[in-house]
């Protein structure tokens, strides 16, 4: 809850909007303790009984955001909002409708892959840039600032699963004209729970290429 | 336009670049009709050429858990101050 021990200082008024798809860990338990200390204003629970996926995780979250602009992050700490300010300030100067924090330039970086990690997100990156040109340097982040109205439209016209639907959404973003800028991020691989990439995802990436190929 | 689109527009264009070479004299035949089989090695070098580059040049961080372990154990700090209650582990 870094961003909520800072944000007021710097007289931005924002609400943090948890989506917990009945997570056996006790999240739920922790976020009531924490609208005890921050106030039920600031912290919201939006609940789901079951794991339902991750585009209709975002409509849902975004049902209870009563803000302009929306940031989406992983709540498991890969991504760190110290970087919340940088994409503020990004959107601000630029007036962007979207700021994607990109892991692939100076200033960002990844912690804990191997090298087959590091080999297959190259691969999969060159390949999506050859064939796809997104004039994104990350497709497959999903730390981003969106102007509220143009993701409400995004998350009703993607339908991919997964990592596929971050390519999705701003591949689609990008064909729309939307004005796109980036800021460097760095990810910790997740400490809790272990990170997934096996030949079931690599097929869904090939499968997500394809479509988008021919959708947009 | 799809860019599916886009993209067969190019490979017509250079189809069509390569059948003119093909029909007239300026290259020999038997030269020019090895051209798109040139065309695809050099798709696939640069493709393996940006994969290396991207290896070599890819950005770490290890600094960042590190400092991220200390963010961690500050808020614990901080939350258990506050009076919340988030487990031991």
């Amino acid at each position: 809850m870094w961003g909520v021990g800072i944000a007021p200082k710097r007289n931005i008024d924002f609400e943090v909007i948890v989506v917990d798809d009945g997570s056996p860990d006790g999240t739920q338990e922790i976020i009531k303790q924490l609208q005890q200390v921050y106030g039920d204003g600031r912290i919201i629970l939006a609940a789901r009984p079951k794991k339902l996926g991750l585009g209709t995780a975002y409509a849902h979250g975004l049902k209870h955001a009563s803000g302009n602009f929306v940031v989406i992050m992983d709540a498991d700490l890969s991504h760190h909002p110290k970087y919340l300010p940088s994409f503020i300030k990004k959107q601000m100067e630029t007036g962007a409708s979207i700021v994607t924090g990109t892991r692939y330039v100076s200033g960002g970086g990844v912690h804990g892959w191997n090298l087959l990690r590091k080999l297959t997100s190259r691969g999969a990156n060159v390949l999506a840039h050859t064939i796809l040109w997104p004039g994104v340097s990350d497709l497959t982040g999903s730390f981003r600032l969106y102007r509220k109205s143009v993701l409400e439209n995004l998350i009703s016209s993607c339908v991919s699963k997964g990592y596929v639907f971050q390519m999705e959404m701003i591949v689609r973003a990008s064909r729309q004209g939307h004005h796109i800028e980036e800021v460097p991020i760095t990810f910790v691989d997740r400490l809790y729970g272990s990170s997934k990439l096996g030949g079931s995802e690599i097929v869904e990436y090939l499968k997500g290429l394809v479509y988008l190929l021919f959708a947009t | 336009m799809k860019h599916i689109v886009k993209i067969l527009c190019i490979l017509v264009a250079v189809a069509a670049f390569w059948i003119g070479l093909l029909q007239s004299a300026v290259v020999p035949r038997s030269q020019a009709l090895l051209l798109p089989v040139y065309l695809i090695i050099t798709l696939g070098c640069y493709g393996l050429l940006m994969v290396g580059i991207g290896l070599m040049r890819f950005p770490t961080c290890p600094q960042e858990a590190v400092l991220l372990q200390q963010d961690i154990i500050e808020a614990k700090d901080f939350l258990k101050q506050k009076g919340v209650d988030i487990g031991s582990d």
